[in-house]
């Protein structure tokens, strides 16, 4: 609680009291900017950078709404599995060709993403609220369910969007740029600017942050915990919506491993960005950090010719580690 | 008590009578993977349709297909096909060395038994009679063939799978494949034959290399993703890729002669039908049909393509 109370004030306070701790994943992506640059020099080149930022998007979107979840003390493994199955039903939707008009198309294909997305998540919510699970179980189940039905969905193929006047209509939402600035880009921005607003401006986002840090004191205090809980995994399926709306048009199809191992990489996401997996703090643009750290790491290692094709799991891992540790060595001094 | 008994010893001749008309019968059973991904779905789609045709041509044979998501479930899956009483077994192991245990059960009372693709380290005829597989190391050298003799000064990036030892072959033979000639591969990277990780690692190859003539990505799948990070590069330097195993879209693009996939390797999921048809042959016409049945890594062009595309198969 102290934290959030030190957040809400930060904007008063001088220099020397900024919460280090906020500033951390940042301090770690310039270090990892300046290692980057080392190992490749065509790593710091505007190209390759927007490439890197573009692509992150999925993960860091999908990581916008695992902070609410992980704040509020939950846990959604299923998101991986979730992106999957609404972009599978949405593309099946664009191809049912149950609208004509290419441009409706597309914007009935968003509605229902966006509806599913949201039932998704609810479904989630509920069963972790109402039905009394714990939430690492109950998301495993989900995520075993959300995969399977894409699986059965796809049968075990892929599914292609197959109009192409929709296809070149819908293409640049991932290809896009605006000034300059890939489509993509602005999407993580605005998604992280609302989830940041309602996180730190609304009475809901403070609810949030109340139930995870201790849900009985929460609960006496008059707060609808069940509700606010349940509303963290409406805001995780909705943003797993928007990540697929931006997914769709890169490659045009899905398969049954579309998204796999994603809850894991965006809860890195969550947690590298300093948000705390007990629940209790939330910071959603450290949250888009991390992702873009995650990202980072993958690019540099296979930029520079010195790290062997075999090890590059074990070093992104060692990156990620030695990233945390400045973290919390920045934290200690102050 | 009378009415149970001579309920119970009715029920005993149906059953009697059943099995007396199970051994005219024969039975082949199939165990393969579940659909978890493009090539496995192929190889559900082709199994069930060898095993409708066979039905069709051959009365007295009854084909049983099952489907295990994982070599746990598989082993039990082939107990339960044992237990329904199968002639012979055909089995593509989603992993083969913890499988073997099961497969001797069924091999030692003497059922005979075919495995596909996946060879367990002890691959001799003590787990099995025959063996029906697709060339792994051709497939690395006829792609590596290939790309030295069309463009004999390329400079290539690979893709490849999963670090497992059939990845690993593919690689030696494309090397292979390209020994002697001045090909000169850039670089090597893991993609997971997954098309977003395929993606990813052709974007970064674009912007490590200025210049690439080749990609080898030796998989239908990854193509997909190499395909579109190359168009959104808008980089003209790739002068084609080579996939391979031969999905109905790629076949599909060297039937249309596409420029950038002007050809594919096959490592067929139909294999599992060829499997199948021998077995069949074995245990019908008693032909002799034990021992290793390797296919070539043919090389599909827009002349034989045709010969390869199934439009209705989910890969």
């Amino acid at each position: 609680m102290t934290e959030t109370a030190a957040a809400t004030a930060k904007a008063k306070r001088s220099w020397k009291d900024v919460d280090l701790r906020a500033v951390a994943p940042f301090v770690a992506l310039a270090l990892l900017l300046v290692l980057g640059a080392f190992a490749n020099p065509n790593f710091i080149s505007v190209d390759n950078l927007l490439n890197v930022l573009t692509r992150s998007a999925f993960i860091a979107i999908i990581a916008v709404g695992a902070t609410f979840v992980i704040s509020a003390g939950g846990l959604d493994l299923s998101v991986g599995s979730m992106v999957a199955f609404v972009a599978s039903l949405t593309i099946l939707f664009m191809n049912s060709g149950a609208v004509s008009d290419p441009t409706m198309t597309i914007v009935a294909a968003a509605l229902l993403a966006i509806a599913i997305g949201a039932a998704c998540g609810l479904a989630n919510g509920l069963i972790t609220t109402v039905g009394r699970i714990e939430p690492f179980i109950a998301t495993l189940g989900t995520m075993g369910i959300y995969r399977g039905l894409t699986t059965w969905l796809s049968q075990g193929g892929a599914i292609t969007l197959r109009n192409p006047d929709v296809q070149s209509l819908y293409r640049p939402v991932y290809f896009g740029e605006i000034f300059g600035v890939p489509f993509p880009i602005y999407v993580i921005v605005i998604t992280a600017a609302i989830g940041a607003f309602v996180l730190y401006r609304t009475r809901y986002g403070r609810h949030v942050v109340a139930v995870g840090s201790n849900e009985d004191v929460a609960h006496y205090s008059g707060i609808p915990v069940s509700r606010v809980r349940t509303l963290t995994y409406v805001i995780q399926g909705l943003c797993v919506a928007v990540a697929c709306l931006i997914y769709i048009p890169r490659l045009g199809s899905t398969s049954a491993t579309t998204g796999l191992m994603w809850e894991l990489q965006a809860i890195t996401a969550v947690v590298v960005g300093g948000t705390a997996l007990r629940g209790g703090v939330g910071r959603i643009w450290g949250t888009v950090c991390g992702a873009f750290i995650l990202e980072i790491v993958g690019n540099i290692m296979l930029l520079s010719n010195f790290v062997s094709e075999y090890l590059l799991g074990a070093i992104q891992g060692a990156i990620i580690i030695i990233a945390m540790l400045v973290q919390r060595s920045l934290v200690r001094k102050s | 008590m009378r009415k149970r008994l001579i309920g119970a010893a009715a029920i005993a001749m149906v059953a009697l009578m059943s099995v007396a008309q199970a051994q005219d019968k024969k039975t082949i059973g199939v165990s393969i993977p579940a659909a978890d991904h493009g090539w496995t779905a192929g190889v559900v789609f082709h199994a069930e349709r060898v095993a409708k045709k066979l039905m069709e041509e051959h009365p007295g044979l009854n084909v049983i297909v099952k489907t295990s998501p994982d070599a746990a479930s598989q082993a039990n899956a082939v107990q339960d096909l044992e237990t329904q009483g199968i002639d012979a077994l055909v089995i593509l192991p989603s992993d083969p060395d913890p499988l073997v245990n099961a497969i001797k059960e069924v091999k030692d009372k003497g059922k005979f038994v075919a495995l596909v693709d996946r060879a367990p380290s002890n691959n001799d005829n003590s787990v099995r009679d025959l063996y029906v597989a697709g060339n792994n190391p051709a497939l690395g050298e006829v792609a590596g063939k290939y790309i030295a003799e069309k463009t004999p000064e390329a400079e290539v990036v690979i893709i490849r799978g999963l670090p497992i030892p059939i990845d690993q072959q593919r690689q030696d033979g494309f090397d292979k494949g390209i020994a002697g000639s001045k090909v000169k591969v850039l670089d090597r990277q893991f993609g997971n034959w997954n098309r977003d990780d395929a993606f990813k690692v052709m974007q970064d190859y674009l912007t490590k290399y200025p210049k690439i003539d080749v990609v080898w990505c030796q998989d239908d799948d990854m193509a997909v993703g190499v395909l579109q990070a190359i168009e959104q590069a808008k980089r003209t330097d790739i002068q084609y890729v080579v996939a391979g195993a031969g999905s109905k879209d790629m076949i599909k693009k060297v039937m249309d002669g596409d420029k950038m996939i002007p050809v594919d390797v096959l490592y067929p999921p139909a294999m599992v039908g060829t499997a199948m048809e021998l077995t069949a042959a074995g245990l019908i016409d008693q032909v002799p049909v034990s021992g290793n049945y390797i296919l070539d890594a043919t090389l599909i062009t827009p002349e034989n393509a045709k010969n390869f595309y199934f439009p209705d198969s989910p890969f």
